[in-house]
C-alpha cells in the first residue's frame, strides 16, 4: 500500500474514494467531485495536501543559492513571509517542478531562510536537483516529512478557521495579507492556494492535524478531495506539473513568463541561456485557454487542429462546474487565433481560444 | 458494495435491462458504472425511431472524469429517451435504476433476454474486474 498522510484514518471515516497519488494514498473526493467544488467556489473547502513536499532552505548563501536555482528571482522578495510562485528549470530550460517560496525570516537578517513546497511527483528528483546544485555553496536542505499541510479554501475559509483557533492564530488570519505565511505557536499559515479562491495553506506538526481537521468540518468546512482541486485549479488557469509542463517544456510555452525573472541582466539562473534563446527567437507554441460551450468533455491530450498553421494538444481538460460547460489548457502553435477545432473521439469540434484564468472567486472572468 | 436489483437483467459492460411487458424494455447504466464514472455532466442518446442492433454504440456518457460508451445491450427500435438527462445529467448519480434511466427499447428478437446476465451474475462479473 502507499503512504498515507496523517488525516488517512479521517477520510476512511468520511467515505473517500481512495486513489493512488504519486504513490500517496489520497481522496479522490468523499460522495461527489461537483458538489465539493462547489462548496470551495460558495463557501469553504479544505484539502489534505499533506503529501506535498516542504524544504527548508538555510545558511550562509540560502539567498545567492535560490536566485541560482529558480527562474524567478527571491530577491524580489522584500518582506518576510512574503511567497513567490517560481519555476526550477534545468540547463535546457525545462520545468523541473514548479514551487512556492516563502520568505521565513526578514530579508537580508542573519539566519535568513526560506520554505519551499514542490510537488509530491517530483519529490525524488527535485531533492537531487537541489542536493547537487548546492554542493557549490553554504546552505543546508532541510526536507520537512513530518509536516501536515492543509488547504483551507473559498469566501468563507479564513472566517471559519479563525472561529476554531487560538485568539494568536485567528488575529494572524485577520490580519494576513494575500500571498503572505507566517509562524504562529508553531504552525506556518500562509494566504495561498490553488484555486482562486481566498484562502489558507497551513502546516502544522502531524499530531495536532486531525484535531484541526475535525474542528474545521465542525465549523462546516467540507472535505474535498483531489478531484475538486483539480476542476478548481483549471477554472483558476493553474497549470498542473506533469500535465500543462514538464522537463521538455518551456515556461515560455507554459504560460509561465510572468515568473521569469530576467531582471537583473546579470543574474546568472539555471536555464537562462535556453530561455533567452528561445525568447529571441520566438517561442514556436503558446498555452491558451479552450472553451467549449456546446456538450462534451475536452480532455487531455485530444488532438488541437489550428485552420492553416498546424497541431495542438489538450494539456488539461475537464468540465466546469462553476460555468457549466467545458474548459482546458491546450499548447498549441505560435499564431493560433480566436478559433480552433479538437478532435473529440473522432469528430472535429470547434471551440474558442480563450486567455486563461476561467474562473476567480467564483465569477467567469474570460470574454 | 454497489446496488445490483434482482429484478433487472445485466450485460458485461455495465448496462442494466428492466422488462416492461409488450416486448419493451427500459436500459440505463448501473449503480457500479456509475460510481466508476463519478459526476455525471452529459448524456448522449440515440434518437427516436432509430434501429440499432445489440453491442451498437446507443449514446456516450461523459462524467466530469472520464467519457464512455453506451452500448446496446438487446437489438430492436428505440422508442424513448429520458430527456430529463439533458437538463439534470446527475440522476444517473443518484438514481441509476429509477429516474437516471437512459432509453426504451422495443425489441426486434425478444429471445436475445435469455442472453442476459441476472443480478448474480453481474456482481460476479464486477467481482471479477476488480
Amino acid at each position: 500500500m502507499g503512504h498515507k498522510t496523517a488525516l488517512h484514518a479521517q477520510h476512511q471515516a468520511l467515505g473517500a474514494k481512495l486513489v493512488d497519488f504519486s504513490g500517496w494514498e489520497m481522496p479522490l473526493h468523499y460522495g461527489s467531485q461537483v458538489e465539493e467544488h462547489n462548496r470551495v467556489r460558495q463557501s469553504a473547502g479544505m484539502f489534505d495536501v499533506s503529501h506535498m513536499t516542504i524544504v527548508d532552505v538555510a545558511g550562509a548563501q540560502a539567498r545567492s543559492f535560490l536566485r541560482h536555482l529558480l527562474a524567478n528571482d527571491v530577491a524580489r522578495l522584500e518582506h518576510k513571509g512574503k511567497a513567490l510562485y517560481s519555476a526550477m528549470l534545468n540547463e535546457q530550460g525545462g520545468v523541473i517542478d514548479d514551487l512556492i517560496v516563502y520568505l521565513m525570516t526578514e530579508p537580508g537578517a542573519a539566519g535568513e531562510w526560506y520554505r519551499l513546497v514542490v510537488n509530491c511527483g517530483t519529490r525524488e528528483k527535485d531533492l537531487l536537483w537541489m542536493a547537487d546544485q548546492a554542493l557549490r555553496f553554504d546552505v543546508t536542505l532541510i526536507e520537512q516529512p513530518e509536516l501536515a499541510m492543509i488547504a483551507v479554501q473559498g469566501p468563507k475559509a479564513r472566517q471559519r478557521a479563525e472561529q476554531v483557533l487560538s485568539e494568536s492564530r485567528a488575529r494572524l488570519i485577520s490580519e494576513l495579507k494575500p500571498f503572505f505565511g507566517q509562524e504562529s505557536e508553531g504552525w506556518f499559515i500562509a494566504r495561498t492556494g490553488y484555486t482562486g479562491e481566498d484562502g489558507l495553506e497551513i502546516m502544522l506538526p502531524e499530531d495536532e492535524a486531525v484535531e484541526f481537521w475535525q474542528q474545521l468540518a465542525e465549523a462546516g468546512v467540507a472535505p474535498c478531495g483531489l478531484g475538486a482541486r483539480d476542476t478548481l485549479r483549471l477554472e483558476a488557469g493553474m497549470n498542473l506539473y506533469g500535465a500543462d509542463m514538464d522537463e521538455s517544456i518551456s515556461p515560455l510555452e507554459a504560460a509561465m513568463g510572468w515568473t521569469l525573472a530576467l531582471e537583473p541582466a546579470d543574474r546568472q539562473f539555471v536555464g537562462r541561456e535556453a530561455l533567452e534563446r528561445m525568447k529571441a527567437a520566438g517561442a514556436p507554441r503558446r498555452l491558451v485557454g479552450l472553451v467549449l460551450t456546446g456538450r462534451g468533455v475536452l480532455r487531455g491530450h485530444q488532438t488541437v487542429i489550428v485552420d492553416g498553421i498546424g497541431e495542438g494538444e489538450i494539456t488539461s481538460g475537464s468540465f466546469s462546474p462553476t460555468l457549466g460547460h467545458s474548459i482546458a489548457l491546450a499548447r498549441v502553435p505560435a499564431g493560433t487565433g480566436d478559433t480552433v477545432e479538437v478532435d473529440m473521439r473522432g469528430k472535429r469540434v470547434p471551440v474558442q481560444v480563450v486567455r486563461p484564468p476561467f474562473v476567480r472567486h467564483g465569477e467567469k472572468v474570460f470574454s | 458494495m454497489s446496488n445490483v436489483p434482482n429484478e433487472l437483467k445485466y450485460v458485461a459492460s455495465h448496462e442494466w435491462i428492466r422488462d416492461e411487458g409488450d416486448g419493451v424494455v427500459a436500459i440505463g447504466i448501473t449503480d457500479h458504472a456509475q460510481d466508476l464514472l463519478g459526476d455525471v455532466v452529459f448524456v448522449e442518446l440515440p434518437d427516436v425511431g432509430a434501429e440499432v442492433s445489440a453491442g451498437d454504440d446507443a449514446g456516450v456518457v461523459e462524467s466530469v472524469k472520464a467519457a464512455s460508451d453506451v452500448y446496446a445491450p438487446l437489438s430492436g427500435e428505440v422508442v424513448a429517451i429520458n430527456e430529463d438527462l439533458e437538463d439534470a445529467p446527475e440522476l444517473v448519480n443518484s438514481d441509476p435504476y429509477g429516474d437516471g434511466w437512459f432509453f426504451k427499447l422495443k425489441l426486434s428478437d425478444a429471445a436475445e433476454l435469455d442472453e442476459l446476465l441476472d443480478a448474480d451474475g453481474y456482481a460476479a462479473h464486477c467481482d471479477a474486474e476488480s
